[in-house]
C-alpha cells in the first residue's frame, strides 16, 4: 500500500507526494506524456535524442548535473514509446536543488547547438552500442516493423535508423521542447522523506510562474487487425538460431491486459513455468526460452522469443510452442497453478515497492493512465483473475493470424 | 520574480548513520548477522560462503555447482523445489564470483516457513544428477557462445588475464571446460566447500523474533565445522603493455585501460577511490565529460577501483566507434595525464566530495543496501569504522593528496590497454 496525495496547479502541472520517513532521501520524478508513438515517422529516434538534450543546460541554469552533484544528488532518465520520464534522488534537507533544477528546464531549454552536435553523436554510440554490437541486437529494429503496419510502435525508441539521428536539426528540437515540455503534459512525483507542505510550498515557488499550455490531443493511427500470420527470415553472425513471435494484445490499462500478463508468467516465469519444463528442461530444444507482454500504453505485444539448442530444427521447435499455447487455451488451467501465479504476483509487487524511486515511478505510470490510486490495486486485479479468463484471452489474443514471427537464424559459413 | 539562476541553498552532507548488523551465533556456532529494519513485510536470508572459483581444482566447478545445488536433492526433484519456491513467491538466487559463493532466499514473511526448509535441504542435500548437470552444461555452453560475440565481454576476460596472470583471478573460461566437468568433480567440491565448510548468514528486512530458532533447527544442528580458506593467489600482469583482440564485425571497440592495483585494506584504497570517482566514476567525471559530452565519441565511459579478497585492480573501460577508437585513447591518457600533472581544483573537488557522500547515503538505503554494505567489510575483515574513516577521507582529503597518488599509481607506463575491436 503506497500512501500519497495528491494536487494540481493552475497551469495544469499535476503533482503526487509521497512520504516515506525510512529514508534519508527524497526522489523527485517526472514524467512526460511523450515517447516515440508522439514521433514523425519520417524524424524518429527524436524523443530520445530530446531526453539527451534535457541535460544539456537550461534557459537559466547553463549545467544541469554540476549543482545537483554538488548537493549530493544523481540523475537519470529514460525514454519508451510511451513515455518519457525524469528522475533524480538526493539528501532529502537539499530537496530544493531539485525544484530549481527541474522547473528550469520546463520553463525552457538553452537549446545550444554544441549540445544537439555532441548528443547526436552520443545517441549514434548508443545505436550502435546496443543494437548493432550485440548478438541478437538489431532483433527490435526488425519485430517492430513486422508487428505494426500503422501505428507508431512500428519503430523502436532509438528510432528506425542512424541516419534519422544525423538529421535532427534544432528547428525539429524546439518545436518538440514546445509541444510536449509544459506543466500540462507533465505529472511530477515527489517522494521520500520531506512533508506534503514542503513539497506543496517548492511547487509553487518554482512551478507556478510556469505558462501553461493547452494539451495537443493525441490521434495516432490505430493499428488495423491482423488477418494473416507475418514471417521474416533473416540469417546473422551469430551462434544459435531463435525465434521471436509477437501476438497483438490489448491496451496495459485495458482488463484483459491481466490475464494476458499472467499467461506469460505462467508460460515462463520462474524454473516452475511451463516452457521452461517443458521445452528446455524436457525436450531440451531451446536453451532459452521467455513470454512476457510489452505493457504499452497502447494496444501492445505478447512476445515468445526462445534460442534453440544448437542442432534442433526451427520446425520442431516452434512445433513445440505451438504445442504450450495450445495447451493454454484448450484445458482450464487448474487451481494451484493459478494460485502460484497470483502468489508470485504479489510478491513481485511487494518487493517492487521497497525504495522511493520506483514507488515513484509507479505512481507516475498509473497517473497518467488515469489515476495514481490504481498502484494499490494491482494485487487485487491480478487476484481477480480466474481460470476461464485466462483461458479466453489465450484464445482471443495467442492466434497464428494474429502473429508475427521473426527467424532469426544463424549464419552457415 | 525568483531569480532562477542562483542555486538555492544547499546543506553539506554531516551524518551518516548506518544500521549496522548485529551478531547471534548457532548452536554450532555458525555465525549470524542480522539487519532488522525496512517498510515492507519481506526478507532476505542470504549464505555466504568460501566458496569460489579461487577454489576449484577445474575451470567452472565452483559456479556449476552453485547454480545446480537447486537441481535435485536426496529427498526432492528439481521441478518439485522450483514448484515450492515459485508457489510461494520467493526468489531463489545463487552467485558464485573469484571469492565466494552464496545462495539468497527472498521471501515475503507470511510465506518464509514453507520455503525456509528447502533452503538448508539444497544446500546439505544436493545431488547434483547427471541429467540436470548436463542440460546445465549445454545451456550454459550456449550462453557462452553468445556472450563472447560482445566486444565487452571479450575485453573483461582478457583483462583479467592480462593483469592477473596464470592464476585463479586471471582464468579466462575456454569452450572446452564445458565438456571437461564432471558429475564427480562437482560432488567433491561440495563435499569439500558446502558440507565442510563454515558458511555465514545474513538477513536483512522484517526480522521475526522466531527466525533464529528455525534457522538453528535447519542449519545450527550439523557438525562445528572451520571455515575453508582461499587457495593463494599470485598475481603477476603481462609484461606487454599494449594487447589487442581482433574482432573484424565490430561497428565500436572496446576499450580497457587499468592495472594491477590493491584492496580496501590498503592504507591508499580511500584516496584511490575518490581520485578514480574524479577520473571516471560518476556521470560528470572527467572522462565523462570529454569523451562523452565533449566529443562525442561514446555512448559512456566510466573507471573503477575493483576489491577482491586478495588483491585489487583498476580499470578504465568503454566502447567507442570504430573510427574514433585512436581519438578516445588519446583523450583517456590524457585525463590521466592531467591527474598527474595538475591539481584539481577547490570547485571541483568540493563537488566530487558531495557527489560521493550523497552516493554513500544512497548505497545504504534499505534493508537489502545495508545488508550489502555489511557484507563489504566483512569479507575482508573489517569493522564499521571502515565506513567512518572512509567518510572522513573524503572529507578531509586535499589536491595536494590526490595529485601524489595520481602520480604514485596512474603513470603511464605501468597502465596496460586492450583493445576488442577491427585491427587498425
Amino acid at each position: 500500500m503506497i500512501e500519497f496525495s495528491t494536487f494540481k496547479l493552475e497551469n495544469g502541472l499535476r503533482v503526487i507526494h509521497h512520504f516515506d520517513n525510512s529514508t534519508q532521501l527524497v526522489c523527485l520524478n517526472i514524467l512526460y506524456d511523450v515517447g516515440s508513438r508522439d514521433e514523425n515517422p519520417k524524424k524518429t529516434g527524436f524523443a530520445h535524442l530530446f531526453e539527451h538534450l534535457m541535460f544539456g543546460g537550461s534557459v537559466n541554469i547553463p549545467n544541469y548535473d554540476e549543482p545537483l552533484q554538488r548537493v549530493g544528488g544523481e540523475n537519470n532518465a529514460f525514454t519508451t514509446n510511451d513515455i518519457t520520464n525524469y528522475y533524480l534522488t538526493l539528501p532529502a534537507n537539499n530537496i530544493e536543488t531539485a525544484f530549481w533544477l527541474e522547473s528550469d528546464r520546463m520553463i525552457s531549454l538553452a537549446f545550444s547547438e554544441k549540445s544537439l552536435e555532441t548528443q547526436r553523436s552520443v545517441v549514434i554510440e548508443e545505436f550502435k552500442q546496443r543494437y548493432f554490437n550485440q548478438p541478437y541486437g538489431d532483433v527490435w529494429l526488425l519485430l517492430r516493423p513486422l508487428a505494426y503496419t500503422t501505428h507508431p510502435y512500428n519503430w523502436p525508441t532509438i528510432g528506425k535508423e542512424i541516419k534519422h539521428i544525423e538529421d535532427a536539426k534544432m528547428e525539429d528540437v524546439k518545436s518538440f521542447f514546445h509541444t510536449f515540455y509544459n506543466p500540462t503534459n507533465a505529472i511530477m512525483v515527489v517522494a521520500g522523506n520531506n512533508t506534503l507542505e514542503e513539497t506543496k510550498l517548492l511547487t509553487e515557488k518554482w512551478f507556478a510562474p510556469i505558462e501553461g499550455k493547452t494539451k495537443k490531443p493525441r490521434n495516432l493511427p490505430k493499428e488495423p487487425k491482423q488477418i494473416e500470420a507475418r514471417t521474416l527470415t533473416v540469417e546473422r553472425d551469430v551462434p544459435l538460431d531463435a525465434i521471436y513471435k509477437a501476438y497483438h494484445m490489448c491496451k496495459r490499462s485495458d482488463a484483459d491486459f491481466y490475464a494476458m500478463d499472467m499467461l506469460s508468467d505462467i508460460l515462463s516465469n520462474g524454473d516452475s513455468s511451463r516452457l521452461y519444463i517443458e521445452l528446455v528442461k524436457e525436450q531440451q530444444l531451446f536453451s532459452s526460452i521467455h513470454a512476457y507482454v510489452m505493457g504499452d500504453l497502447d494496444e501492445g505485444l505478447f512476445v515468445i522469443s526462445g534460442k534453440l539448442v544448437k542442432g534442433i530444427q526451427m520446425k520442431d521447435a516452434e512445433k513445440a510452442i505451438d504445442a504450450e499455447i495450445n495447451k493454454i487455451k484448450l484445458q482450464l488451467i487448474e487451481d494451484d497453478e493459478l494460485q502460484k501465479i497470483k502468489n508470485k504476483l504479489e510478491s513481485i509487487l511487494v518487493f517492487n515497492q521497497m525504495n522511493i524511486l520506483e514507488k515513484a515511478m509507479s505512481l507516475a505510470t498509473f497517473e497518467l493512465m488515469g489515476d495514481a490510486a490504481l498502484v494499490n490495486h494491482e494485487t487485487e486485479r491480478y487476484s481477480a483473475v480466474t481460470s476461464n479468463q485466462l483461458q479466453n484471452a489465450a484464445n482471443k489474443y495467442i492466434q497464428e493470424s494474429n502473429c508475427s514471427t521473426l527467424y532469426y537464424l544463424s549464419k552457415k559459413n | 520574480m525568483i531569480n532562477r539562476s542562483i542555486a538555492p541553498p544547499s546543506k553539506e552532507i554531516e551524518q551518516i548513520k548506518l544500521i549496522e548488523a548485529a551478531k547471534s551465533e548457532l548452536s554450532n556456532g555458525i555465525p549470524v548477522y542480522t539487519i532488522n529494519t525496512g517498510s515492507q513485510q519481506l526478507l532476505k536470508i542470504e549464505i555466504l560462503l568460501n566458496a569460489g572459483s579461487v577454489n576449484e581444482h577445474k575451470a567452472i566447478t565452483a559456479r556449476a555447482t552453485n547454480s545446480l545445488l537447486k537441481e535435485g536433492t536426496k529427498k526432492y526433484s528439481s521441478s518439485y523445489i522450483a514448484e515450492q519456491f515459485d508457489f510461494y513467491g520467493a526468489f531463489l538466487e545463487t552467485d558464485c564470483s573469484k571469492d565466494s559463493a552464496c545462495i539468497a532466499l527472498y521471501s515475503l514473511n507470511k510465506h518464509l516457513s514453507n520455503v525456509l526448509p528447502l533452503l538448508s535441504e539444497i544446500m546439505y542435500e544436493a545431488t547434483f544428477p547427471q541429467n540436470e548437470l548436463d542440460v546445465y552444461l549445454q545451456n550454459s555452453h550456449q550462453h557462452f557462445l553468445v556472450n563472447n560475440q560482445k566486444v565487452d565481454v571479450i575485453a573483461r576476460n582478457y583483462f583479467a588475464e592480462i593483469i592477473f596472470g596464470e592464476n585463479k583471478y586471471g582464468y579466462r573460461t575456454k569452450e572446452e571446460d564445458y565438456t571437461n566437468l564432471k558429475q564427480d568433480d562437482i560432488k567433491a567440491f561440495h563435499k569439500s566447500y558446502y558440507l565442510n565448510n563454515s558458511p555465514t548468514i545474513i538477513l536483512s528486512g522484517r526480522i521475526d523474533d522466531t527466525l533464529h530458532t528455525q534457522l538453528d533447527n535447519l542449519f545450527g544442528k550439523s557438525v562445528k565445522t572451520k571455515k575453508q580458506q582461499h587457495s593463494n593467489i599470485q598475481p603477476i600482469s603481462s609484461l606487454q603493455q599494449k594487447h589487442h583482440i581482433d574482432k573484424a564485425d565490430a561497428v565500436q571497440t572496446a576499450i580497457r585501460i587499468g592495472r594491477l592495483l590493491f584492496n580496501k585494506t590498503h592504507p591508499d584504497y580511500f584516496g584511490m577511490l575518490i581520485l578514480n570517482s574524479l577520473l571516471g566514476g560518476y556521470f560528470g567525471s572527467r572522462l565523462m565529460s570529454n569523451i562523452r559530452e565533449d566529443k562525442g565519441y561514446t555512448y559512456g565511459i566510466g573507471s573503477g577501483v575493483v576489491s577482491m579478497k586478495q588483491t585489487g585492480y583498476f580499470v578504465i573501460s568503454t566502447e567507442v566507434g570504430v573510427d574514433v577508437t585512436n581519438d578516445a585513447l588519446k583523450e583517456i591518457y590524457y585525463e590521466i595525464k592531467r591527474l598527474r600533472e595538475e591539481l584539481v581544483s577547490e570547485e571541483e573537488l568540493y563537488l566530487v566530495k558531495n557527489y560521493l557522500l550523497g552516493t554513500f547515503i544512497r548505497s545504504a538505503d534499505g534493508p537489502f543496501e545495508l545488508a550489502n554494505k555489511f557484507k563489504g567489510i566483512y569479507e575482508y575483515g573489517l569493522d564499521y569504522n571502515y565506513y567512518t574513516q572512509y567518510i572522513e577521507s573524503i572529507k578531509a582529503i586535499s589536491s595536494k593528496r590526490l595529485n601524489e597518488l595520481a602520480n604514485t599509481y596512474l603513470q603511464e607506463k605501468d597502465l596496460v590497454e586492450l583493445t576488442v575491436g577491427k585491427n587498425n
